[in-house]
Order: structure tokens, then sequence, then C-alpha cells
């Protein structure tokens, strides 16, 4: 397939953009492979990518129930940064970091990511001091982080009320100028692309049914679309992985799945250039380059599969996004979704041999899956390929909750709603 | 969502803290099982469809309610009292 | 008069002229204008500028649906983005200014963006600005440096830096029957369902009841529909049940049959009415409810159709039938259906000329044929429009003929003149509500539309009208009784109904959507999405309904695709061999239409979060406090004297109150009266240590496990009796830990007889140290002794003060001679200042919370920083607080392999070796390294300057903890660029014994 280039671009406009081939293919299922990825998301992509690229495994099926791309990497608010406390975290994150810098070139596909920072409000001295902790955290791992006052946020978002008497004054903040956005469609359709080239096969409209097993072993999927064999099944659905993982007979895991809503805004001029997020609730925002503030907050806090929000998170997060941006008053929502998100007992995500004989395990991805997108399909496709995990994500382990090694972010222990 | 307390009535989901799994059972205070205390720290049912849950009315009579809730539509099939209804008047019958 | 003004009919006032600017010209319109019309009426067609090609717009429809005309309603310096100039009621002094362009809206330089056409065709932006991938704009800058481009180009309006002034509020409605729309359907619901003493509210978008009724031009019951409106209107206004909203758009379906509206209550006017708010954000419980929320007509999909004044063919008519206005002389009609003839009809009858009607059809029916005559139209049936002349206006218009089975057009194009294109392209029913409660919709072969499926049984919704696909006033008028009354329960019964005109003609379309022909075609007309960005995205693979939108960003413009998402499906189908309905539909999301941030937050603008205060906070501020938010309390951070820095008055603080006594409010600390016969016992459950021993009178310091065995809060708690308790929690926590509580009352041990009360806003706390703190209260207390032996260490006692009745327990957080005086919280400030009053001659300072962290980092006292969800009682050295007599909450967890490994972070204290200060958040290392800081083993959590220990000290959690006592490490802070070296000690500082406190 061709390369994409601005050359391309200008060869094809020539000719009505009549050429241009499909982004990947459609192929039917085969009998088996050496692999299958459960899961056609941002993370699934990324694993049978990877598999391919770093390890020569391209006899590989990722199979999803409806189109590409149809999960929580087209639902989220675009943010990718590696501003975490805890080392394992940012280690793994950091690493995801290094992945997005190079994303585009890589895959051939630009994802837009782009560098624009992640600042983070503080409004009390102590909050400060918190962040002050994890920038230094960062730092001590060689991961930028910089504390800004309250004038220099100012000088970065004039819009932004930083008077005394604001309700919540800011003392400062916890900026990663090298945090940023990318284009959530674009990671999943560049990754598709990418693992289609390779010879990879992504079978949309495919949904599971059961799990094909001998003894213990799993040995494939029973799906809509017949039965596909493999030596190894890899499950990445993040939100669903309750209801998959239930058809391989595992009822009880340390997740709950749980609705977070996204919003935009109507598009606007150039408002915001810097992701910010609000310290006192929970809400965080920034421009697309079409324009619309994408803001979020809280998730709903109750087991949901619905894709379905509440009314409440909408008026807390616009709330928050005013006492922010109080010229934003006029400035008017326009659309709200939500997705599935699979919190873990400590906030920290889960990449796994097992539980069974044949089986791995990626999820626990909370709603802070879409900037792991590339660390965690690169670690993944490791740790299926060796049977043990990358040292990247060895700490990610399904079992360490009953070990008591938590990797809590928030300190807020085995109560999902609140990581 | 509205959530009918038995003794406060239907009121807003903004009035309701949700607890989580109900199916949960906490070992004797005493036991030394391991394991047993894991799973019910952290091990939990998360069906798509109807759900046994713990939810506490925090913005009104702090009671805790056992709800059976369905997770794909929302929909509620039933709310007790966790504590059984020794204590449950209905609403209206306050005296 | 208007030039486009019609001698006669509309609905505007046309005795009462309303001056307004566009785009710093002025202009006059009528009372009952909207932006929209009166625009049209002075001639003005260019009106906007789209998204990507920056191309000349003009209004293409006029309702919440347009795409176009976006405009910002400056209100002062306060400026509201990208409102539909069809949903502006003009007013006196409205000041409105044109989008997304510059220089001006008639000469816009981002229209060069045309000249790339295909180059910037769907999705482009995937394929290049990726840059090279060595050299100085490697990774993501040569990206970055494009966007930075894009970002200027793109987004509408322009949003304002100033606050807004305006007021928002919320407003809680319930209602048996809630009606969605007021045209014929819904006043015939409402009035059904409030015949039957239903409570009812009818909510209209639009200024106006009546929907259709106010532009159709036909009778009902005799009159014009519009009186008939009006009158049914006016009924439903006097009726006691009946709420009738205007200008309040219903956009959400939530969970309970919660539905959600914003009422623009008065945008429409120069200055607010008095308390009257802007928006008001409804949240409706509704018993049932009727949706009556009509239909949107669609437009064609040919060359050139985003031409200014090429229109919707129901837009026109609305112009001409509610507000008088022409938007054109001569109209040349485009229709794949027979709803158009009727609008043309209208226009003739209004004034207008109508040169043709041009239909895709061949066959076209007898009705309509006269109906064609009639309006003096040349008919050209099985023709399309193939092309649009003109510049920044239509000037004529390019037929070809056109056969629908092959979907081709052949023969001589011939040249239309006229200064208007009407086109409509069928209608699609507005079954967004619908959608949001969880229907599914389906599509109807001969309406070629997604209708609303039939309510299921138990539904909570009833829908009536063109919603539901029956696009006839007669039928829109049964359908809205039949509903109404379904809705509250009432039994169909005779009825007469009022009479409306036969409608002519067939509500089915033929199923065209697009004229292939040479030239760009617009879908989604704001975004800029042409019929051969569809076919790309098909071509590439992006075939499912989602792919496309995401793709090439159709339908997600500010009319969310209600102008575009049929014609697109319609396109793909082709495109794929499909049935339209195999391809899909998007599920409808919140909001209907947009809805201001600030009607979200309504009450909460400006107001984020209640605002908690001491009982004696205003006496702080008096007496020169800084305060300082903690959680949602305000606290002294200090009581600073003129000239004294922060550090100045803490140490100053600190040090009088070891020196002589200090008082500080505790008032914000969690208090929660722990009652009932197994009060004992509850305690001894949820503590790790034993209170079931606590004598009478006597308190003790508790800590607290989380379940799963990580330390969670520490607090007193004072025994008052043999079954009452006062537990008292740290500030952060009090709300957690009273949930934490009623959890396992309420469902691990029902069995226990305790109750539980807050009482944190019952009781003034304040804490009073030092040296003379006893002689202080032994000068104000009465009723009781505060010598050593009526109130020893952890002793409590019950006396007065100033007449008042306190409590007082003797316990310290400073580490000195200290008690803690509870007041009823109303005479907080009385005690308060007795208690000044009483210390005067001893030197007593008010302290904040730096003169109380600092003494507690001397005593080496653990609070949030360190209890910070992650440490157990080890970590913190309170492993001698965990009773092994009794199990408790957290025991059987908090020793797991992770919990105890050797490497955990430990508390110590920490030594500043180079005088200067050291910052909370700092980390520890063994070397430092400040090019390439790495190796933390730990971080500060508190620090400050120790007025005893006249030393910059910290406390710190670090890996080794105990083990590194007496040992040398260093700071490093980057973020603050701090490093320098610091001994690593045992965190009690300062007295150690406590001889000071037990005194």
């Amino acid at each position: 397939m061709a390369e994409y280039s601005a050359l391309a671009l200008v060869r094809n406009a020539l000719n009505g953009n009549r050429d241009w081939k499909p982004a990947w293919r459609k192929p039917e299922p085969k009998a088996s492979y050496d692999v299958i990825v459960i899961g056609g998301g941002g993370h699934g992509l990324a694993t049978a990518y990877y598999l391919a690229k770093e390890h020569g495994v391209t006899n590989v099926a990722v199979v999803e129930k409806g189109w590409l791309g149809s999960g929580n990497v087209g639902r989220n608010t675009v943010t990718v940064r590696s501003n975490y406390l805890l080392p394992s975290n940012t280690r793994f994150y950091e690493h995801s970091m290094k992945m997005w810098e190079g994303l585009s070139h890589d895959l051939n596909y630009n994802v837009m990511f782009s560098q624009r920072g992640c600042l983070n409000l503080a409004h009390t001295p102590a909050q400060l001091d918190d962040y002050a902790r994890r920038g230094n955290a960062m730092r001590h791992l060689g991961v930028d982080a910089e504390l800004m006052t309250p004038s220099e946020i100012k000088r970065l978002m004039p819009a932004i009320d930083i008077s005394a008497k604001a309700r919540f004054p800011i003392f400062g903040g916890l900026m990663q100028p090298r945090a940023g956005t990318a284009r959530h469609d674009a990671v999943a359709w560049g990754y598709a692309r990418g693992a289609d080239r390779r010879g990879v096969d992504i079978i949309e409209n495919c949904e599971v049914t059961g799990f094909l097993r001998e003894g213990e072993r799993i040995v494939g999927v029973t799906t809509v679309r017949g039965d596909i064999r493999a030596k190894k099944v890899a499950v990445a659905v993040a939100g669903s992985t309750g209801r998959v993982m239930q058809m391989a007979g595992i009822e009880r895991l340390p997740i709950e799945s749980h609705v977070l809503q996204a919003f935009v805004t109507e598009s606007l001029k150039p408002f915001l250039d810097t992701v910010v997020t609000f310290g006192m609730g929970h809400c965080y925002v920034n421009q697309s380059d079409k324009g619309g503030l994408v803001c979020g907050g809280d998730i709903d806090g109750y087991n949901s599969y619905a894709q379905r929000g509440n009314l409440p998170i909408v008026e807390d997060v616009m709330s928050e996004m005013l006492a922010l941006f109080p010229g934003l008053g006029p400035v008017r929502v326009l659309r709200a979704w939500g997705g599935l998100c699979d919190m873990t007992m400590d906030g920290s995500p889960i990449i796994t041999t097992g539980p069974l004989p044949g089986m791995y395990l990626n999820c626990g991805w909370c709603y802070g899956g879409f900037k792991a997108t590339p660390a965690s399909g690169w670690c993944f496709a490791h740790t299926i390929v060796r049977d043990e995990p990358h040292e990247l994500n060895a700490a990610f382990t399904l079992d360490r909750f009953h070990h008591g090694i938590l990797i809590d972010e928030k300190g807020q222990g085995a109560t999902p709603r609140l990581h | 969502m509205l959530i009918t307390c038995p003794y406060c009535g239907p009121r807003d989901l903004s009035e309701f803290t949700y607890q989580g799994d109900g199916n949960r059972t906490r070992p004797a205070p005493a036991s030394q099982d391991l394991d047993a205390w894991n799973a019910y720290v952290y091990d939990r049912l998360n069906p798509a469809g109807d759900h046994n849950e713990i939810w506490q009315h925090s913005g009104g009579c702090r009671s805790h309610l056992r709800v059976v809730r369905n997770t794909l539509t929302h929909e509620i099939s039933s709310v007790g009292f966790v504590r059984g209804d020794a204590h449950a008047r209905k609403p209206g019958a306050r005296k | 008069m208007n030039p486009r003004r019609t001698a006669t009919g509309g609905r505007v006032n046309r005795q009462r002229p309303v001056r307004f600017t566009f785009d710093g010209t002025a202009y006059t319109g009528h009372a009952g204008d909207t932006l929209a019309s009166a625009l049209l009426a002075n001639g003005v067609v260019l009106a906007g500028r789209s998204f990507k090609y920056h191309r000349p717009r003009g209004l293409l429809s006029a309702g919440l649906d347009e795409p176009n005309a976006l405009v910002t309603v400056m209100r002062g310096k306060v400026r509201e983005p990208n409102v539909p100039a069809t949903m502006i009621e003009i007013h006196d002094g409205l000041t409105v200014e044109s989008q997304n362009r510059f220089p001006s809206l008639a000469f816009d330089i981002g229209a060069v963006n045309q000249l790339a056409g295909k180059l910037i065709s769907a999705g482009f932006y995937y394929k290049t600005f990726m840059g090279p991938a060595i050299g100085p704009l490697k990774g993501t800058r040569f990206w970055m440096l494009c966007e930075h481009v894009i970002r200027r180009a793109a987004g509408l309006g322009r949003a304002g830096e100033a606050p807004d002034t305006s007021r928002y509020e919320r407003m809680n409605a319930f209602c048996d029957v809630l009606v969605v729309g007021s045209g014929p359907a819904g006043l015939m619901a409402a009035s059904a369902a409030a015949e039957h003493g239903a409570n009812v509210i009818l909510a209209e978008a639009d200024a106006h009841a009546g929907g259709s009724a106010n532009w159709s031009g036909e009778t009902i019951d005799g009159m014009l529909a519009a009186d008939w409106a009006a009158d049914m209107a006016a009924g439903l206004r006097e009726r006691p049940n009946v709420r009738l909203l205007r200008r309040t758009a219903v956009w959400g379906c939530y969970d309970g049959n919660t539905l959600v509206a914003v009422e623009r209550v008065s945008d429409h006017k120069a200055k607010a009415g008095p308390g009257e708010p802007r928006h008001r954000h409804w949240v409706i419980r509704a018993r049932s409810v009727v949706l009556a929320t009509g239909a949107f007509e669609r437009p064609l999909v040919f060359p050139g159709n985003d031409r200014p004044s090429v229109m919707l063919a129901s837009a026109a008519e609305r112009y001409a039938n509610e507000f008088g206005v022409l938007p054109a002389e001569t109209f040349i009609v485009f229709t794949n259906n027979d709803s158009a003839y009727l609008s043309t009809i209208s226009l003739k009858k209004a004034g207008a000329n109508i040169a043709a009607i041009v239909d895709v059809r061949q066959d076209v029916g007898e009705a309509m044929r006269i109906l064609a005559s009639e309006a003096g139209a040349e008919l050209l049936a099985g023709h399309a429009v193939v092309a649009t002349e003109g510049g920044k206006a239509l000037r004529g218009v390019k037929v070809q003929r056109f056969n629908m089975t092959s979907g081709t057009v052949s023969g001589e194009a011939r040249s239309l003149s006229a200064d208007g294109l009407l086109m409509s392209g069928g209608w699609s029913p507005a079954i967004h509500l619908a959608s949001q409660a969880g229907a599914k919709a389906e599509w109807d072969n001969g309406l070629q539309a997604f209708l609303p499926p039939a309510p299921a049984r138990n539904s909570r919704w009833l829908g009536a009208g063109a919603f539901t696909g029956n696009f006839s006033t007669g039928g829109a008028l049964a359908e809205g009784h039949a509903a109404g009354l379904a809705a509250c329960g009432a039994e169909p019964g005779e009825t007469s109904l009022p009479t409306a005109e036969t409608t002519l003609g067939s509500p089915e379309p033929a199923p065209v959507f697009e004229i292939k022909a040479p030239g760009k075609a617009f879908v989604d007309f704001q975004h800029d999405v042409t019929v051969d960005d569809v076919r790309l995205a098909h071509r590439e693979g992006f075939v499912s309904v989602e792919h496309l939108k995401r793709y090439t960003t159709l339908g997600m413009a500010t009319d969310q695709g209600k102008t575009s998402n049929v014609a697109g499906l319609a396109i793909m189908a082709e495109a794929r061999g499909l049935p339209i309905p195999d391809v899909g539909t998007t599920r409808f999301r919140p909001p209907f239409s947009p809805v201001s941030l600030g009607a979200f937050a309504a009450e909460r603008y400006g107001d984020l979060r209640p605002e908690r205060l001491t009982p004696m906070h205003d006496w702080h501020v008096e007496h020169g406090a800084t305060m300082q938010p903690a959680g949602l309390w305000f606290r002294p951070q200090i009581y600073g004297l003129a000239g004294e820095t922060i550090e100045q008055a803490y140490v100053r603080e600190a040090a009088a109150t070891r020196e002589a006594a200090g008082i500080v409010d505790v008032s914000t600390l969690g208090k929660i009266a722990v009652q009932g016969p197994d009060a004992a016992e509850f305690l001894d459950r949820v503590y790790t240590n034993m209170f079931s021993f606590l004598p009478v009178g006597k308190a003790r310091y508790g800590l607290m496990l989380r379940e799963d065995g990580l330390a969670f809060d520490d607090g007193t708690t004072w025994r008052l009796g043999d079954n009452d308790f006062l537990m008292t929690t740290t500030t952060a926590n009090a709300g957690k830990v009273m949930q934490h509580l009623e959890y396992f009352l309420d469902v691990i041990w029902p069995e226990l007889k305790v109750s539980l009360v807050s009482v944190t806003d019952q009781w003034a706390g304040a804490a009073i140290g030092g040296p003379s703190a006893r002689d202080i209260l032994a000068a104000c207390v009465r009723k009781t002794g505060v010598d050593n032996k009526a109130l020893p260490f952890m002793g409590i006692v019950h006396g007065t003060i100033a007449d008042v009745p306190v409590m007082i327990c003797r316990l310290s957080f400073s580490g000195e001679m200290a008690f803690e005086v509870y007041s009823p919280a109303d005479y907080g400030t009385h005690v308060w200042e007795a208690l000044m009053e009483a210390g005067r001659p001893f030197g007593l300072v008010p302290y904040g919370m730096e003169a109380l962290g600092a003494m507690r980092i001397e005593k080496g006292h653990v609070t949030g920083a360190e209890i910070d969800g992650r440490t157990t009682a080890r970590d913190l050295h309170l492993d001698w607080m965990l009773s092994k007599k009794k199990p408790f909450i957290g025991s059987a967890m908090m020793d797991r392999e992770g919990l105890i490994a050797s490497g955990r972070i430990q508390l110590v204290g920490l030594l500043s070796l180079d005088g200067r200060p050291l910052g909370g958040g700092a980390h520890i290392v063994e070397a430092v390294d400040q090019e390439n800081p790495h190796g933390s083993i730990g971080h500060i959590t508190a620090a400050c300057y120790s007025p005893a220990l006249g030393k910059y000290i910290a406390l710190a959690l670090v890996e080794g903890g105990k083990a590194r006592h007496g040992s040398r490490a260093f700071i490093s802070d980057p973020l603050r660029n701090r490093y320098g070296p610091v001994e690593i000690v045992s965190h009690h500082f300062f007295d150690p014994e406590g001889s000071r406190m037990h005194g």
C-alpha cells in the first residue's frame, strides 16, 4: 500500500482522489492464527502492530465486536501525559510518551500528537507541595516537569481567573511541557493500517461469544463469524473485560466498569493552548484543532455498561469550567458522550499472562488508557510472545492486590469510583 | 436516575453514594483466611445486566440500601434497606 | 420599509421598528423578527463563512438547524459566539458580528483554502504534516508548526475573556405530562391532558407557541392556523394546571424520565427584567412525555447547493408567512417531493415570482401540476439542478434532464434566472429525544426517513405529529389529542377534533438525495463535507456510519447533522450497494441543541462550592488573619503584623506559644457523636487500639485503618458517658470517616446498637496551649477546676466560660500543656474572646495553620500529608497502636507481604544542614546530581523553620526510615532548584519525652 506523504496527496488530488486504497483490508477470519487479540480498540490494535513489528508475529487476528475503534480510543479527551507520582506508572507512561513522540513517523499516519503541555492547577499551598512531590518524582526519573506561578499561568492562558477572590484561588501549577493531545481516531486507524500492512487480519463485526478450551487451556474463540483457533488468545477489551472474562468462567475480578462522560463545546477560535486541570473537584479541558473545548470530569460513579451519562456530572464539570474561565458562560456545549472504564482497585492497569493458560490479559485502564496505547500494545506484545512481562509492565499484575503490592496514585484504596 | 428510598421516597441520584457490589461477604472479624479477606476487599462481580448493589442515601436519611439495578439500562427493579426493613416506614405514613 | 418586506402579512409588529447592528452597520427590523428574518428583509444575503473553505454562505433554514448563519452576539465585552441568526430575536441595541472571516465577511482571506480543493479533502491531515524523521523538525515539531497555522484558521466564533455578567438559574419541576413542542400536535396533547386534570408542562423552543401553524398558511377550524394556535395557547395559559414555557428547548432525556431544558429568559430583551436570569436550566421529572418535536426538512445535494440564497423551501415559506419577508424576488424550487409545492403556493400568495419548479420525478401528480400552474411556475418534471450561478448571491441555476432510475443527468443544460433557489429533499422527524431515551430508530422506506419505533407498552414517552412521520396537520391534531390522553392514562373517547384542511399530495419523497454532476456538492454545509469526501471515505474503507462521521466530520458541526446525516448515509449506502438502514444511523446524544455553560452551572456560576466558615471566622478576619482555603473551609494561615513575612509571623506565633501561650481555632475538626449501648464495642472494632477500657471523662488518641490495612485517619475520642463518646477526625476526612462508620454499622454490624450523629457544626473548638495555658483557663473557667488533679492529661471536664457551658479536654497537638475548649457553635466567638481576654496578661497570641504546622512538625505528629492513603501504621511508627488483643478493621489485611516489605518508605525527621529552608514535596537522595536528578529515596511531607530548634526542619518519608537516623542525605528539588545536605533524624524533634504537655 502506498506511503502517505504530501507528495502522495498532491498526486492523488490531481487524479481526483480516485486512487486511494482502503486504509486496512476487510478479510474473512481464517480457521486459526498464532495469536488472536480480542478487541479492536487502541490497545488491541497496537498489540497486533507490535506483535508484527517487534516480534515478527504476523499470523495474528484482531477480532472486534463492532466497528474498529468504537470503544474508548474514540471516546476520550485525547490527553497524553506521563505526569505520574509512582515510579512504576511514571516509567511506563514515560515509555509511552517517548513512543508517542515518534508515532506518526513509525505508523506513517499523522496522529497529530501535539506537545502543548499539561498543567495541573493547585489551589492550596498543600496541594502545590503535593504537585511538587509529584513533579520532583518525575524529574528523578528523567521526565520533564515544572512548577508555574499564577502569573506565568495567566500569561499562558489569558482567560483564566487567577484572582485571589476566586472561590478556589490558584496558588500555582505543575506543568509537563511534553504532554499534549493527539487525534484519538487517528491512533486507532494508524495502528490498524500499520498492522494490516504487516499482514495482521483485522476482523470487524466479529463478536466473541465464548472461548474454545482444551482442559484448562484456552485454544481459541467462538465468534458470530465462526470458531477461530489460536495458540494464544489476548484480551484487550477495556470496559468489556468483565463480560469477556465471564465467558471464560471468571466471574470476579478486581474491576468495576463505570461510565466516564466527555463533552465538547461549539468550535471557537484559539482560546486555550494547553491541557489544564482544575484541582478542587475534577475537571480537565483542552481545545481541539477544530476549536471545540473538550472537557471531562469524574466518572459517573456506579457500575454501568450503558455508555449513557448522568446529568449531575455535566453540571459539575461545567461549573468547574466556569470557575476557571468565567468568560465561557455564554459558550455552548455541543455534545456529550460516555465511555466504559475498567476501574481497578488501585487505579492502575493490568498487563499480564493468564489468568488461564493460553490467555493474556490487558485491562484496568480506568480512564487513562488513551495515553497508554503505544506502551500498552508494546508491553502486551512482549508479554504474549515471551510468556513473561517486560520490566515496564512487571508491576501491573492481576494478583498484586492480594499481595498488598498496590500502585495507588490517589491513595484511595479499594474504592474504584474514587480513582 | 431516581432511586426510591424506602424511607424518603423517590430521590435524585445526586443524593446517593455508590457503595459497590452487594454480593461480597466479609469474613468473621477474627478470621485469618487471607484469601477470603482479599476476595472480600478486591474481587467484584461486574455483570452486564441486573446487579445487586449497595447505595447510601447520603444526602437524605443516610440509610444503606440494597438496590437491584440493571447496568445496561440503569433500570432499578428493587430497593430495600440493607439492615432489613425493621425500621422501614412507608413514605407518607410517618408517625 | 425593508426592501424585502411583503406589503402585508406575517406576525411581526410593523408599528414597532427595532434597530440593531450587524458587523457595524445599522439596520432596522420589526418587533417579532429574528435576526435572520430582519437581515433578509434588509436584503442581506451573505451571513457567514463556512468552517474549512471559508465559502460565503447565506441562510439555509429558519430554525435551530441553521448551519450557516452563525453569529456572535455582543453584550458589552461579553461575547456569545456561534448563535444561529435564526434563533436571535432582535431588540433595540442588539449588536451582532459575523464570524470566521478576516478582514470582513464579504472579503475573507481564508477563502484561499478553496483553491486547495481536492488537496484538502476528507482526512488529508492524517496523510501529511508528519515532517522529517530526523533533523531539527523531527518528532512532533513539524506537525506542531503546521498545527499552529491550522488552529488559527479553524474555529468559528471567538469566546470572551471578560467574565459573563449574566445570571443563570436552575429550576426543578415535576409534572404528570411534559409535552415537547407546541405545534398542532403538541397543543392538542397538552390540552387533552390538561382537560383530564393532569399537571402539564408544554415546552416550545421558539418565541411563540404554534410550531408549523405559525407559518403553514393553512386554516384550522376555519381560522388561520396561526390564530388557532394563538387561541389554543392562550387557553392553555389560563389553566392553573398548565405551564407553557416558550423559548425553551428540551435538549436532554436522562434516566428516570428526567428531561432537561434550557429557557432563554431574557436574550430577546435589551435588558433583563428585575430578577430575571439570562437562561434558566430546567430539570423536569415527568411521569410521561409526549414528543411532538416535528421534523426537519432536508436539503438536496447538488453542485453549488451552498451558494447564498439557496434555501430550504419550508424556510422561505416560514420567512414569508411568519415574518412577512421574501428572501428573494424570483424563486426556482427544486424538489423530490410534494411538500415543496405547498411552500411554493405560500410564497406565491406572499407576492413572490416562481420561475420554475424542478422536480426530480418524471411522474408528478395531477394535484401538484395544478399547484405549479397556480403558482405561475414552469414545471420541469424529471429534471434536476446541476449547478448554481452567481458570486456571493445567486443569479441563476442550470438544469438538466434527470433519470431517477439510473440517477444520471443528460441532455443540454438549460440556464434559468432567479435570485432564490429553494430545495426540498424530504423530511426527517426530530427523533433525538426518543433516541436519547434508548429508542432505536427504524427506517421507513416510503417516507425515506428514520422514524421512532412504536413506544413499548411501558414506555414513558409517546409521540405525535411529524415526529412519528405523520406530516399532515389533520393527522397531527388527532395524534396529539390521542397522545395527550394516553399520557395521562385517560381512555380515548368520542371527541370532536378541530377540522384541518386536507393536506394535498403524498408525504413520500422520491428516493433521490444527490444529483451527480461536476462541481462541489455539499452534504454538511458548516463543515464543508462534500459528496467527494463521502466517496473518498468509502474508497478508503471508512464505511461504517461512525467511521464516515469521524473521518469526514460529517454531522459533527453545530447542527449535529440535522441537515446532513441522512443524505450522508444515503450516499454511503449507495456507494456500498446496501440499503440505507444497513449502513445504520448514529445514536443521538445530548444535547439536542447546544446549551450554554452558564445554564449548566446556574447558581454555581461564580459560587462553585459552599464556603464553610468557623464560628470565629469574623474575629480572625478582624484581627488580621490571612485566611486560607482548606477543602471547603477557610482557616487562618497567620495573624501577620505589619511588615512581617509569613515565616516571621508563624515563628513569632509558635515561639510565643511555647514561651507563654497560643490559641488556635480547631472548629473544623470532624466531630461525631457515637452513642448507644454498643458504642464502646464499636469503637474497639473501628480503632486499632482499645476504647472499651477508657474511663468516662477521659479521651484517647485513636488510629483507624481501612479494610485493606492501610492507615486511614486519626484523632481523639472522648468518653463523655458509659454509652456516649465524642469522636474527632481530621478536618479533611470528616465526611469520609462518617461514611465509613455508617457503612459498618448499617451493612456489616447491624446488630450493634449504636447511633452516629455528625456534630462538627454544633461545636466551636479552640485549642489553647503553652506554659501559661492552664493559668489562663483557671482565670476564666468556672464551675470546674482545671488543675492537674481535676484535669489530668487526657482528662475531660465540664464548666463555663463567660457563662457559657464548655467542655474542656486536656490534650495536645502542639506538644505544650494544652487544652481543647469546646463550646456551642453559636457562642464560639463569645468564648474565644473571653479566652483572649483572660490570656491578655499572660501574653496569649492567636496562631494560624502555619504555626500549628510548625509545632506539629517539631513534635513529629502525622497528618494528611503522611497518612496519604498509601502508608501503613508501621510506616508512620504507629505500630504501638495496633492492638493484639482484638481484631479491628484492617487487622487481617495489614500484614500482607507488600505492606511489610523492607523497602517501604518510613517517617523520619530532617535537619537542614545548610541553614536554608526545606520545601514540602522536595525529594531526598543519597548523592545530588543536578544535571540528571535520580535516585530518589523519599520525599518531604512537611517543612518549617523550627523556632524551638532554631533550624529548618522537615518530616519526610524515606526508604529504610529509622535505619538512616544520624546519616546524611541531600535534598533534591529540581522543580525549585533547591539542593543541599540534610541529616536524617528521628521525627520527634522536640521534647520527645512529652514532659511539657504532661507538665
